[in-house]
């Protein structure tokens, strides 16, 4: 390509570029409501809790300048769960942000939800636990918003790793849980939601669109139950939610695999510590360390058929999470073959840096 | 021409699939349930309305009505149509629980949506006791009530006495608010007292009514005994319109 042509073909690279993403400098939080935003979010309930407050702070502050955007700061969490699903139910795109013993408390609406099909969707800011705990991070809320309620765990949760991302998912999560139908959340914690950068944003997909629930259509009235008089009829029901799930699994798993080509160590982390096991990736390569990282953007479902060919050529996998064991059994429970190579770093409540990824795959016999 | 609803003497929005009716022979939620339908077909109302409804015995109306009824947990049928009605403020929104759900359970979200003068309309059925699970004490059983949990009697000075919901709900909520109690002892009253409080929400705020209801099932009473109970009960919980206490009075 002639230079003159070269420099006029990366000018409009740039140009689109900038029309499909912008830089900003901005908080975890702060892309969270953005993104819910660009997702199509209408309406947001919620109840103050460390660390998502901001994200409650952050949709009211929007909403006071931007009339079509509502809110209710709710008497607890189980009422802004419960008026989040009836706002769904009228057909806005409304959504919850919680932490903690507000995700316990949440469990109420969110097993509703899961029983009635509702696109419940909800931004998890993990904190240290059980009970009170810490109020800023820990990997903690992985077996709550994956496997909690009284049910099976039909539920999609991602895991946000850094504040592009926060932006990202926000906005994808809504159109997740109205195509599919199933509890969608993102999970995030508080350094990553309090943490302030300049990152780029790019440009989300168009939204998926919402529609009535209940349908105002007297002559053929939405009637909708939670509750089954026997249970062969129930089972039936569980039967077509389960099918429906297995369907959605390709469709909605999804992985980030990095340097991972030709690596015989693999770290298996997501969130905030995949993002200290990148930078970790990135120094013991430069070391000559074969070592790469697989990070699951998706925890339920997991994205198996992708990690499956990604590992198996690996000789030790190390599966690093702040939390104990919860990341890891919902690993092993889909792919076994884990098992017999897992090198399991588990610190709950406590976080990784970069350096000390580096030591722990470096120093490992 | 009479439709075929009406020639059973039933409301017009009653969904002839609900028959027969899954609740017990002489229940006083059928009762209740037969006398909203005629104040929403009389208010021509039936293409407005949404239902809510809790769990417990109000779950056996899931698909009582044409009209759409979401069902949730106990207690929380108040915050569904607090989110449904800022969602969507165009529907005329009730909220259906029995006294387990709004004065336990529920309470916290009952007096806030009344706190806030969410426009919604709260119905509670007040039979003393949880019925769906086999007549347990709740909060509004009288002293001295058997019930599963007070075999000896509800003892008011560990268990508290009657809980007055209504009056309790009244002393939060704004002036423009409709709190009333009715009884199934009186059809027309009762009517009367649903069709102020759906107007209350028309005109953009909170109303409730408590019913004074029968469950000759856990109460184990035939007919005369269910009523000469609920005389009882309207005689501890007067019924009619509920007026805020003032703070000076004692």
């Amino acid at each position: 390509m002639p230079r003159r042509s070269f420099r006029r073909y990366n000018t409009l690279i740039v140009c689109i570029r900038r029309l499909l993403s912008e830089n900003k400098f901005i908080t975890g939080n702060e892309a969270v409501v953005l993104g819910a935003i660009e997702g199509g979010a209408e309406m947001f309930f919620g109840y103050p809790i460390t660390p998502a407050t901001e994200i409650l702070e952050g949709w009211i502050k929007t909403a006071t300048e931007d009339k079509s955007l509502q809110y209710l700061q709710a008497e607890d969490e189980i009422a802004s769960g419960f008026a989040t699903i009836g706002a769904i139910l009228a057909g806005k795109k409304a959504f919850t942000a919680t932490a903690g013993v507000g995700h316990i408390l949440m469990q109420d609406p969110i097993s509703m939800a899961e029983n009635e099909r509702l696109p419940f969707v909800g931004i998890i800011a993990q904190r240290g636990g059980p009970s009170t705990g810490t109020v800023i991070y820990s990997q903690q809320e992985v077996n709550l918003a994956a496997l909690g309620g009284n049910g099976d765990g039909l539920r999609i949760v991602y895991s946000a790793s850094n504040v592009a991302e926060c932006f990202g998912l926000s906005s994808k999560i809504f159109s997740t849980a109205w195509k599919y139908n199933f509890p969608t959340f993102m999970l995030t914690d508080g350094y990553l939601g309090k943490q302030k950068i300049s990152t780029e944003l790019k440009k989300p997909l168009k939204p998926y669109p919402s529609r009535k629930i209940l349908k105002e259509d007297f002559s053929n009235p939405t009637h909708i139950r939670n509750c089954y008089g026997s249970e062969p009829e129930f089972a039936k029901v569980l039967q077509r939610n389960i099918s429906d799930y297995k369907y959605l699994i390709d469709k909605v798993a999804e992985s980030e695999n990095y340097k991972v080509s030709g690596a015989t160590d693999v770290i298996l982390a997501h969130g905030s510590v995949a993002s200290a096991a990148k930078s970790a990736v990135d120094n013991l390569r430069a070391d000559g360390h074969k070592v790469g990282l697989i990070r699951p953007i998706t925890l339920r479902p997991l994205d198996t058929k992708s990690i499956r060919s990604q590992i198996k050529n690996a000789k030790r996998i190390f599966i690093i999470e702040s939390a104990f064991e919860q990341f890891a059994r919902l690993l092993v429970y889909v792919l076994p073959e884990v098992a017999s190579k897992m090198i399991k770093i588990f610190k709950p409540a406590v976080g990784f840096t970069a350096e000390e990824i580096y030591k722990i795959v470096k120093e490992q016999k | 021409m009479k439709t075929q609803n009406e020639q059973f003497g039933m409301p017009n929005c009653l969904n002839v699939i609900s028959k027969p009716s899954l609740f017990c022979p002489g229940c006083g939620e059928s009762m209740i349930l037969k006398h909203l339908g005629c104040v929403i077909d009389h208010e021509k109302l039936q293409s407005k309305i949404t239902l809510a409804i809790d769990i417990g015995c109000t779950l056996l109306s899931w698909n009582y009505f044409n009209f759409d009824i979401i069902q949730t947990h106990h207690g929380r049928s108040v915050p569904v149509s607090v989110g449904y009605k800022m969602a969507n403020n165009k529907r005329l929104v009730i909220a259906l629980m029995g006294d387990g759900g709004a004065y336990a359970i529920g309470l916290q979200s009952l007096l806030h949506a009344s706190f806030r003068n969410d426009p919604i309309l709260a119905i509670v059925i007040n039979n003393t006791e949880y019925s769906m699970t086999g007549g347990q004490m709740a909060p509004t059983s009288l002293p001295g009530e058997i019930t599963s949990t007070s075999p000896l009697g509800k003892n008011a000075s560990i268990f508290g006495p009657a809980f007055h919901g209504p009056e309790l709900v009244k002393q939060v909520s704004g002036s423009k608010s409709f709190i009333a109690r009715a009884t199934v002892s009186n059809p027309t009253m009762m009517e009367t007292v649903m069709t102020k409080a759906i107007n209350t929400q028309l005109g953009g705020n909170f109303s409730m009514v408590e019913i004074l209801s029968i469950c000759p099932t856990n109460w184990k009473t035939d007919a005369k005994e269910s009523f000469d109970f609920l005389s009882k009960l309207e005689k501890i919980y007067p019924v009619g319109e509920i007026v805020k206490k003032e703070k000076n009075e004692k």
